[in-house]
């Protein structure tokens, strides 16, 4: 489904070339749920913003569906996105949107009818526990809240993959619990979740494939991995 | 598409609503860049009419040492009127000259008695010369050094009346001269400050536009409701320059005509109502909807 191929991603900062990640090499099947771990600037995010085509690799293809990601015409690129729901450490609400309707932009821009986005989003809304906050602001959300609003949004358009990273780095253990429970939940109704994390306790507890990264390189994939840093 | 269209106008409209701070900051700037472009407008009238009733004030005479016959006076105004700058000419004739004199010294005494000890009419005839323009008078003046009725012609006074002619052409040119360059630089600082407020807007919301690319949204529905924003501040700004001007208009109008007889501001600015109107949109609208769209350029590279 996805397949990274001798992905190097190089940055120049001023004279002196910053290797984000060298010659990465992996595939992911559908269904699977794999955590991608690694120490800050071992290339986790890197990793997925070159995925969402939010940046282009230095050498190498990313495939997802057997198209090159970075081939796709800047046109077609809201399409590919369409596909992969994102949850970001810092949830990336739209803070001027109450939950409601962040969560129903997402299909809006599908140009989803309205009676599919009220049903669909009443539906994520109820998974995720925040159905009593539909009308709230994201400001008047705990952190806890506001990431299970960013995963209905990632979810309400049931997208293929979703990409979540360090969706558990600014709460607390039983927020952690919570979210982590939740994606578990949505990888068993068949969607592909790639997690980036560094949380020990959240790989530890999965028991699922883990891709270690040091220094921009696969050092470890394993299919049931353990928390080795 | 028109599903679409309707979520765009809602999510401006929303975005409008819910950043009111923000909102009522642009608007006011651009009620000022508006209020800036419509003075302009009026000051354009303004001086225009200031230019005209200075110029109407301007003339020339060419005074006759006998009375011309009405032949010689129809040959005179004919080789006259071949002129391109002439505007118009009137022949007055000794007596319609003693008439007018004697209309506007009515209640002088001394000078009604001086008229009565001279005896008889001093006027002279003359034709009064009114040009296109102040600088045409230095043309006409040559001409009738050469021309053919040379001999009839007593004095013209133009020479007396030339250092105020000048005065008047290099104040016209004044006048006209700065209003533009006025214009053009107050429009400049007009439009710049309206558009560095709306950049500074969409600056502010640079996080939301990379997570809407990020969630999938093609870039119409990104730069849409900015866009939409973008005009509805810059039409209420139209309905509040509007408004302000119309009421400070109506106020004002008749203490500017007493400075400036004649001028009648607010009938012209109510009496070109859809001039202005226009005006003031394509202000208002345009520099919302370009300042937006350039704005928002930067933030929708993929």
């Amino acid at each position: 489904m996805i397949s990274f191929r001798n992905i190097t991603k190089v940055y120049q900062a001023g004279a002196k070339p910053i290797v984000a990640l060298s010659n990465v090499c992996f595939d992911i099947q559908p269904q699977e749920f794999v955590s991608i771990v690694g120490r800050s600037g071992a290339g986790k995010t890197t990793l997925l913003k070159l995925f969402l085509a939010e940046e282009k690799p230095t050498a190498g293809s990313i495939f997802f569906e057997k198209k090159d990601v970075h081939q796709i015409k800047s046109h077609l690129l809201p399409n590919f996105r369409r596909d992969i729901g994102v949850v970001f450490q810092d949830y990336k609400l739209l803070p001027s949107k109450t939950t409601y309707e962040n969560i129903a932009y997402v299909l809006e821009v599908m140009g989803a009818s309205d009676v599919d986005i009220k049903n669909d989003v009443a539906r994520v809304l109820e998974l995720v526990g925040l159905s009593n906050r539909a009308q709230n602001f994201p400001e008047e959300l705990s952190g806890g809240e506001r990431q299970r609003a960013a995963i209905a949004r990632a979810l309400v358009h049931q997208p293929k993959v979703i990409l979540a990273d360090e969706p558990t780095g600014n709460l607390d253990p039983y927020c952690t619990k919570d979210i982590i429970r939740l994606l578990t939940k949505i990888n068993e109704m068949g969607t592909t979740v790639i997690l980036a994390t560094h949380d020990q306790y959240i790989i530890n507890s999965l028991v699922r494939r883990v891709i270690t990264l040091e220094e921009g390189k696969v050092i470890r994939d394993e299919e049931r991995g353990r928390f080795t840093l | 598409m028109s599903a679409s269209l309707k979520r765009i106008i809602k999510s401006g409209w929303l975005g409008f609503r819910r950043n009111s701070g923000l909102s009522l900051a642009t608007v006011f700037i651009m009620v000022m860049a508006i209020s800036l472009v419509t003075s302009l407008f009026l000051l354009q009238k303004t001086s225009n009419y200031l230019v005209s009733s200075l110029s109407e004030k301007v003339d020339m005479a060419v005074y006759f040492g006998e009375e011309p016959t009405t032949d010689e006076i129809d040959i005179i105004q004919k080789e006259l009127k071949g002129l391109p700058e002439i505007k118009s000419l009137q022949y007055i004739s000794k007596e319609e000259a003693l008439a007018k004199f004697i209309a506007r010294h009515q209640g002088e005494q001394v000078i009604m008695e001086s008229l009565q000890e001279v005896g008889g009419n001093p006027l002279l005839a003359s034709l009064n010369i009114k040009a296109f323009e102040a600088t045409q008078y230095a043309n006409i003046s040559s001409f009738l050094d050469s021309a053919s009725f040379k001999n009839l012609i007593s004095k013209v006074d133009y020479s007396e009346k030339k250092p105020a002619i000048d005065k008047m052409f290099s104040l016209t040119s004044t006048i006209s001269n700065t209003g533009i360059v006025l214009s053009i630089i107050l429009a400049v600082v007009a439009i710049l400050i309206a558009f560095n407020t709306v950049r500074i807007a969409i600056y502010n919301s640079r996080d939301e536009i990379e997570t809407m690319r990020l969630v999938g949204a093609s870039n119409w529905f990104i730069r849409g409701p900015f866009l939409v924003q973008g005009m509805i501040g810059g039409l209420l700004a139209v309905l509040i320059t509007f408004f302000a001007f119309g009421i400070a208009l109506w106020f004002l109008s008749p203490k500017i005509d007493l400075v400036i007889p004649g001028l009648h501001l607010s009938s012209y600015f109510f009496g070109s109502f859809f001039m202005v109107i226009v005006l003031q949109l394509a202000a208002g609208l345009g520099l919302g909807a370009c300042a937006s769209w350039l704005a928002i350029r930067k933030y929708l590279k993929v």
